[in-house]
């Protein structure tokens, strides 16, 4: 257990220290854990040994990364990326695969090895290049958009690649591989399909499909909901693990890709009223679960061989690196991505990634790579990895400025404002008459609610709304509060919301946060916590009713209409005097006579507003188009 | 020539600015320019709920007055009347002692759907565009402001297809720098059925 904690211990030292001044110097996180990494294993030999069996676990962070990823991905939007899923991606990985296995041809290797390191190495870094894109708000760029298209086809590509690598074996070295397991090291992982026929297989493989498929969509919300109504966090953070490792069971149990599985779910529950609290169950672990990837990577650098090997594994690297950026230049170029896009789409993909390092233990395990090659290729591998992330600063100082002046002109020439998206706190009925005008208006929103009957029956009328506690900052944060224009407060909770508005105008001062008050103590309460527009829930609907009853009291209703107006006017400019009086008195705790007085003080100004004047001077209510004097002729004899 | 800096009050009333294609670009040129105050006045007053004090003390402040607008029905919006009908208080714009306005040029920009030959007796409009305006003239006769022929682009649902905007714009950027420093003298212009014949003059002073 003390070893366990001692570790534990050192990692997170690691992490701590370097990935935010990685941060701070500029270079992102994913290389401050890679060097966090290197230092804690090859430089001072902290960590060693369990690295691998660490390597294994952390995998799982690209599992709940792809999930995740699904979720923002709603079926419809998967289906009409078909295209570049196959065109792209199944382009992108034959020829990288082709190239490198000429490559490797030529430098003398039998067909069947350069064919695995061409398939090996065509591969490239889901967890570092999305978590990267992320980082630097490039997911919605077009060359991050295809830069996706192209992971996810390599995400299902493995699968076929791992039932045809073992064909490639090599007789001696199953042998030699076989002797081995003989010692115990080889170890059998439990599989449902390893003694069915091909037809069977592919029946279970496709029934586990649809299954994930069918429970996603009609089982998953019942559950949610069930578990939602009991109120308990932390189960619902167990519900949403139990369902990632359960799919990632399920599909190693088929022998599918569980990042693969999770991926699909994430997508089947994409349009579900769960998404949002699901992502921010899920990130925190997947966040931890990467970081702890990049590091094993950095710590799995083997210093021998990396010495012993220098200048043709640096060669190798920057050789492959080359290769694959150039056929992406290629590709970008066949597909029509343009500008600053291309270089990112090649760039970002030019290395070697997690999936390789799986490869490389199972091609090895079979058979098909010899020892001295797969350690060489792992290196070449992890170094790729660590170089990626220097690629995008140099695709952020050298290129993009280069781009930057071409967009500016763009940008300027079509005037429409990029509105951002409108997060709507609370559906209740207040925040349903926001939501509709809003939408009607084609004005993208998002809208919470911490009631899961109240969404439920929201979902039923069509209006798309998200399950989840708005007050909490990590749902707020995978709701898109950093980008959105705005913060709509509409939940039921005084206290609550005061503390929503407090906090978003506190960490993100740019989304315009408007408020709806109970009263005239919580508007100022809101517009003390900062709150851009707050508006009391019945004092328009009180004032029209009060027009109302001067109407039906026999007040002509132009004058109605222009009497309340004053009113709200008189009442809009003593309402600042009363909020000063009150934060004065709010330090003090007390409400003094000088409120009171205040507040009588408005009812006397409203009175003078109101009555009509007969003296020379008018009134605010009758100023308005009143004649001139009866005998203002005579001004102009 | 007298070389003193003016103050332009800009009034723009224009209530559907989605769909204009001249008078929302010259408002926005004429904001960039030093020495304007731009109002929007639907912007301002959506409810229509002009604030006279804030109106008035906005006349005071300024020495030339431009109501700038899209010709409704031979008028200006309803805003701008509006406007007229609120704040040219008795005592204030007109009466024994309302000489606030006094001395001031005042000058309406207008765009008119109509062709400037539509804008004549012999056309189906029947009256030149000054004429229509005569109720404006007056106003401004009554309060003691001198009133500048209109600046007009007519035709104005075509003028972007047959790209006459820029050229608008620029005289319109002109007309105000003139404005500004004094340049437009009444006299010289006050006869003219718009000013915009009067700026060929003004042009050639620039070369």
């Amino acid at each position: 257990m003390t070893v366990y904690f001692i570790q534990a211990f050192i990692y997170l030292c690691a992490a701590i220290v370097a990935v935010p001044l990685s941060k701070r110097l500029g270079l992102g996180s994913v290389l401050g854990y890679l060097i966090a990494g290197v230092i804690i294993g090859p430089v001072t030999g902290l960590v060693g040994q369990e690295t691998v069996t660490i390597q294994h676990f952390a995998e799982f962070g690209v599992v709940m990364m792809l999930f995740l990823v699904g979720l923002e991905l709603d079926p419809k939007s998967l289906w009409e990326m078909r295209n570049k899923l196959f065109g792209l991606g199944g382009l992108q990985v034959a020829l990288t695969a082709s190239v490198v296995m000429a490559v490797a041809w030529w430098s003398n290797q039998t067909w069947t090895i350069a064919l695995a390191i061409g398939l090996i190495l065509s591969l490239s870094s889901t967890a570092i290049v999305l978590q990267t894109f992320s980082e630097k708000g490039l997911v919605k760029t077009e060359g991050g958009k295809n830069a996706f298209s192209v992971l996810l086809f390599q995400d299902i590509a493995v699968i076929p690649m791992l039932a045809f690598i073992p064909m490639l074996a090599i007789p001696e070295l199953v042998e030699q591989m076989q002797s081995l397991a003989g010692n115990g090291d080889h170890h059998n992982e439990p599989s449902l399909v390893s003694n069915l026929s091909p037809w069977v297989h592919g029946g279970v493989v496709i029934g586990s499909i649809a299954g994930l498929i069918i429970a996603g969509q009609f089982l998953s919300r019942p559950l949610f909901r069930y578990i939602a109504d009991s109120g308990l966090r932390e189960i619902f953070t167990a519900a949403a693990l139990m369902l990632v490792v359960g799919i990632a069971a399920l599909m190693s149990l088929v022998g599918l890709s569980p990042a693969l599985g999770t991926f699909l779910a994430g997508v089947v529950l994409a349009n579900s009223e769960f998404r949002h609290e699901l992502e921010s169950n899920i990130e925190p672990f997947k966040g931890l679960l990467l970081g702890l990837f990049f590091i094993t990577v950095g710590a799995g650098i083997n210093f021998d061989v990396l010495t012993g090997n220098f200048l043709i594994v640096i060669g190798l690297t920057l050789g492959l690196m080359l290769v694959k950026a150039l056929v992406l230049l290629i590709l970008a170029f066949m597909f029509g991505i343009k500008a600053s896009d291309r270089w990112l789409f090649a760039l970002s993909l030019s290395q070697a990634g997690e999936f390789g390092f799986v490869l490389l233990s199972y091609t090895y395990q079979h058979g098909v790579l010899p020892k001295d090659i797969m350690d060489l290729l792992a290196l070449v591998v992890a170094l790729s990895m660590f170089l990626t992330p220097i690629l995008f600063i140099a695709f952020d100082r050298l290129i993009l400025p280069r781009y930057a002046a071409s967009k500016d002109e763009k940008q300027a020439s079509d005037d429409i404002p990029d509105q951002g998206q409108v997060i709507i706190a609370g559906i209740g009925r207040f925040g349903q008459i926001i939501n509709r005008l809003l939408v009607a208006n084609n004005i993208k929103t998002i809208v919470l609610d911490h009631q899961a009957k109240q969404v439920e029956s929201m979902r039923r009328i069509n209006i798309k709304s998200y399950f989840g506690d708005v007050c909490r900052p990590d749902l707020l944060h995978t709701a898109g509060i950093e980008e959105a224009a705005m913060l709509v407060v509409a939940i039921d909770d005084r206290v609550r919301s005061v503390e929503l508005v407090e906090y978003t105008k506190k960490n993100f001062p740019q989304v315009a946060v408007l408020a709806r008050a109970f009263d005239r103590g919580h508007n100022y309460e809101l517009r003390h916590a900062g709150a851009d527009v707050i508006i009391s829930e019945t004092y328009h609907s009180a004032l029209e009713l009060g027009k109302e009853a001067l109407r039906h009291l026999g007040v002509h209703p132009f004058k109605a209409q222009q009497l309340k107006h004053a009113f709200a006017e008189t009442e809009d400019t003593a309402s600042d005097k009363l909020y000063h009086s009150w934060l004065h008195e709010e330090e003090k705790h007390a409400f003094t006579q000088h409120y009171r007085d205040l507040f009588i003080k408005l009812e006397t100004l409203l009175l003078n507003a109101m009555r009509k004047d007969t003296a020379s001077k008018h009134t605010k209510a009758e100023r308005e188009w009143t004649p001139p004097p009866k005998d203002y002729l005579k001004d102009f004899e | 020539m007298i070389d003193a800096t003016r103050k332009i009050l800009l009034l723009f009333a224009h209530p559907a600015q989605t769909r204009s294609e001249v008078n929302l670009p010259l408002f926005k040129a004429a904001k960039d320019m030093p020495n304007i105050t731009p109002i929007d006045l639907y912007a301002e007053y959506p409810q229509h709920r002009i604030n006279i004090d804030r109106e008035q003390q906005r006349l005071r402040d300024h020495q030339v007055i431009i109501f700038q607008f899209p010709l409704y029905w031979y008028s200006t919006p309803s805003i701008l009347k509006e406007w007229q009908d609120l704040v040219l208080e008795y005592g204030f714009a007109y009466g024994a002692e309302g000489d606030a306005l006094k001395g001031k040029h005042f000058l309406c920009a207008l765009t008119a759907g109509g062709a400037e030959k539509a804008y004549r007796a012999d056309g189906y409009n029947h009256f030149t565009i000054r004429e229509l305006l005569r109720p404006l003239e007056q106003t401004a006769n009554l309060t003691g402001m001198q009133f500048l022929p209109p600046f007009a682009l007519f035709g104005s649902r075509s003028a972007a297809e047959e790209s006459r905007i820029p050229q608008h714009i620029e005289d319109w950027q002109l007309l105000l720098e003139a404005l500004t420093h004094n340049r437009i003298i009444y006299e010289d212009v006050k006869g003219l059925n718009t000013i915009n014949d009067g700026l060929t003059s003004l042009k050639e002073i620039k070369r």
